[in-house]
């Protein structure tokens, strides 16, 4: 019990362990770096602005944004999209990661957030802060409206800026996300529609009309948001973050696949071809268990039972993983009972070939080319 | 955290907890529930990046930004704009002999004219600007040098400015309206266009001084304290403006609705530029009629001039002035 109390993690039985490692360990470990990749991306992109926008304004420190934008940037528009992705993502889902457990390798690595990661997440944010300053500029440089009136003026591009900042790293989380449940998307979209309401509520009338020197920027989403080439400049920029982050991501997909990426692919094509698991076999077990000690003198006929060529499930190619004894899952698996478990250590079932031979040592990883 | 009973599945159809004391009563299990939330099998729509999704979007984007890009182009490059420095800071500029001895406390105006000729005709509405470069309206300190409910018209900020407008805040121990130094850098050259027709008389040309600022700003941001009528009396007791010439409530006694805080000169100074080299809305020539170009060129054998005639700038405080004439259209 007091080991228990002052321990991180505690379970009753080892086999527990599986669980805890390939599937929450790993799905924790991916959730918090990606978690921290985006939040640094998401505050660089938003401060490295600013550091562009000195050179324009006498390195007076004038903020690019909105005094609220830059208040509620961390707090309403872009906390709850974080959060979702950060409670919610998955690569692959709990079967698929027990099948394939050098999924858990890059965890072992530190492979996902690095100094490396870091680097390369600190130059992303550059990248984005030079397109998200220096498109609006050229944009608003020497615009005016088609009624001549003022475009160019601070606080239209202020609003200019930080819609283009918000549509682009909403994007990018769009990217970085991999399982999109309904809350994720609900969060997401939500937080972009809060942006737009609350920008609209703080720029009317009645907000300026009770506190004028709080709410200075009166007017300004409905005159400049109301031009086409605003919007034109929010999708141009947006696209521009984002593009050159989805090819290199596809070049590298395509080119030198992670064991994720690998797997991810399996996964689809696994839904593509194959008829969805709840399809029963037709000769249904009670119980599903296999495990079991049984002692005798002499073989017996413990070869012929555990073959299992009397049960008519086909052994499908397997891939790798790993037999566990005693217990079964539900979904789709290349092989379906314990087959090859041998107290003995004796490769059993020599005839069937496909059967995995297996040792008293039943958990370990198979480091398979093929895949 | 790993709660000790785990779920292991459907296996696991036992408490693994210590939950089972032997005891009567409800003992509850500490298992999570089985649902799809806690269990982490919500339904989710799970992306990646195939070729057979990435390429065909490459295509689609390219397929239209090219044509609004193009389109936007020449939109844009058939605006016709033509742009005029008189700034007077060469020797060999109209406006340099006077401009020269100028500061903002001279007694004469400082009066040139600069005689320019259109290459082709503009048509539909004219906008004409005046640029100013390497002005930094958008200094931190400068941007929030202005009070906003004062110039909303509240009575009480009319008589103790905000703390921002420091150090132009009060003058001669009155208040000053506007205060800020935004306001006080108030651009002030007048300027007027003449044309020259083949008889070579001037012809002064009709310039529209109101409908330049945002409808929103004229109505609802900037305000006249105690309504737009008896300005003299509703100011009383502020003093202008340490650079200005004339008061507040002096900047056009011909209309009322364009005096005091809501002129419309004022309010498009007021909204500060996003960058250093900036063109604000000075006036509108409306177009004459569908036929008429606004402003025609000169086809005469001696070239025709169009001639401006502006009150300068003060040029310590380094502007590099020059109009722009722009037909109407959305410039990029």
């Amino acid at each position: 019990m007091q080991a228990v109390l002052s321990s991180d993690y505690s379970f009753a039985q080892f086999r527990f362990l599986q669980r805890l490692l390939l599937v929450h360990g790993r799905w924790s470990y991916l959730r918090m770096c990606k978690f921290l990749r985006y939040f640094f991306y998401k505050n660089f992109t938003f401060t490295f602005v600013h550091f562009w926008f000195a050179f324009f304004c006498g390195f007076s420190a004038q903020t690019v944004y909105d005094e609220w934008f830059i208040t509620l940037y961390n707090l309403v528009y872009t906390a709850l999209p974080v959060l979702g992705m950060s409670l919610f993502d998955q690569d692959v889902n709990d079967a698929w990661s027990f099948q394939h457990p050098q999924l858990y390798v890059p965890g072992q690595l530190n492979l996902y957030f690095s100094k490396k990661a870091f680097f390369k997440c600190a130059l992303h944010s550059g990248y984005c802060s030079l397109v998200l300053f220096f498109i609006p500029y050229a944009a608003v440089h020497d615009t005016v409206r088609g009624d001549g009136k003022d475009v160019a003026d601070y606080q239209s591009f202020a609003l200019l800026t930080q819609t283009c900042l918000l549509f682009a790293v909403t994007i990018q989380l769009g990217l970085e996300m991999s399982y999109w449940t309904a809350v994720n998307t609900f969060f997401v979209l939500g937080s972009l529609a809060m942006y737009f309401a609350v920008t609209f509520t703080m720029y009317s009338d009645g907000m300026f009309l009770t506190l004028p020197s709080a709410f200075p920027f009166i007017g300004t989403g409905r005159n400049s948001l109301n031009q086409p080439n605003i919007w034109l400049t929010i999708l141009l920029t947006s696209i521009l973050c984002v593009l050159p982050v989805v090819t290199y991501r596809f070049l590298f997909i395509q080119l030198c696949p992670t064991i994720n990426d690998k797997v991810m692919f399996k996964v689809r094509q696994a839904k593509a071809t194959l008829p969805p698991p709840p399809r029963r076999p037709r000769i249904r077990r009670t119980s599903s268990r296999r495990s079991g000690y049984a002692f005798s003198h002499a073989q017996g006929y413990g070869d012929l039972v555990t073959s299992g060529r009397f049960l008519r499930r086909p052994a499908l190619p397997r891939s790798s993983g790993f037999a566990h004894a005693g217990r079964t899952t539900t979904s789709f698996s290349p092989m379906g009972r314990s087959a090859g478990y041998s107290p003995t250590g004796r490769p059993q079932n020599a005839k069937v070939a496909d059967v995995e031979v297996t040792s008293l040592q039943m958990y370990r990883t198979i480091q398979d080319a093929a895949l | 955290m790993m709660a000790s009973s785990y779920n292991a599945k459907e296996e696991d159809g036992h408490n693994s907890g210590a939950s089972n004391n032997g005891g009567a009563g409800v003992v509850k299990s500490k298992k999570p529930d089985n649902t799809a939330f806690k269990q982490q099998r919500l339904p989710a729509w799970q992306p990646i990046l195939t070729a057979g999704t990435v390429l065909p979007a490459f295509f689609v984007i390219g397929l239209i930004f090219i044509p609004i890009g193009i389109g936007l182009y020449v939109t844009s490059n058939n605006i016709k704009e033509y742009e005029i420095d008189y700034t007077g800071a060469d020797i060999n500029d109209a406006c340099y002999n006077c401009a020269k001895n100028f500061s903002w406390n001279s007694t004469m105006p400082c009066v040139c004219s600069v005689p320019f000729t259109l290459e082709q005709p503009f048509e539909s509405n004219v906008f004409m600007y005046y640029g100013l470069s390497n002005f930094y309206q958008n200094h931190r300190r400068y941007v929030k040098s202005r009070d906003d409910s004062q110039l909303n018209g509240d009575r009480s900020a009319l008589a103790n400015p905000s703390k921002e407008c420091e150090p132009y805040r009060t003058s001669e121990g009155q208040p000053i309206a506007p205060c800020g130094a935004i306001a006080n850098s108030l651009f002030n050259d007048t300027l007027e266009l003449y044309y020259i027709d083949s008889n070579g008389s001037r012809n002064m040309i009709p310039l529209v001084k109101k409908g330049i600022a945002w409808w929103t700003d004229k109505h609802v941001k900037f305000r006249n304290p105690g309504g737009n009528d008896n300005l003299t009396v509703a100011f009383q007791g502020t003093s202008k403006p340490v650079n200005w010439r004339k008061p507040v409530f002096e900047m056009d006694p011909s209309d009322p609705e364009n005096n005091g805080f809501i002129n419309e000169d004022f309010i498009v100074w007021m909204r500060t530029a996003a960058l250093p080299t900036f063109r604000k809305l000075y006036r509108i020539i409306q177009k004459k009629s569908s036929t008429t170009p606004t402003l025609p060129r000169r086809v005469q054998i001696e070239p025709g001039t169009l001639t401006l005639r502006d009150d300068h700038y003060p040029c310590e405080l380094q502007p590099t002035p020059n109009i722009a004439d722009t037909p109407q259209h959305n410039r990029n």
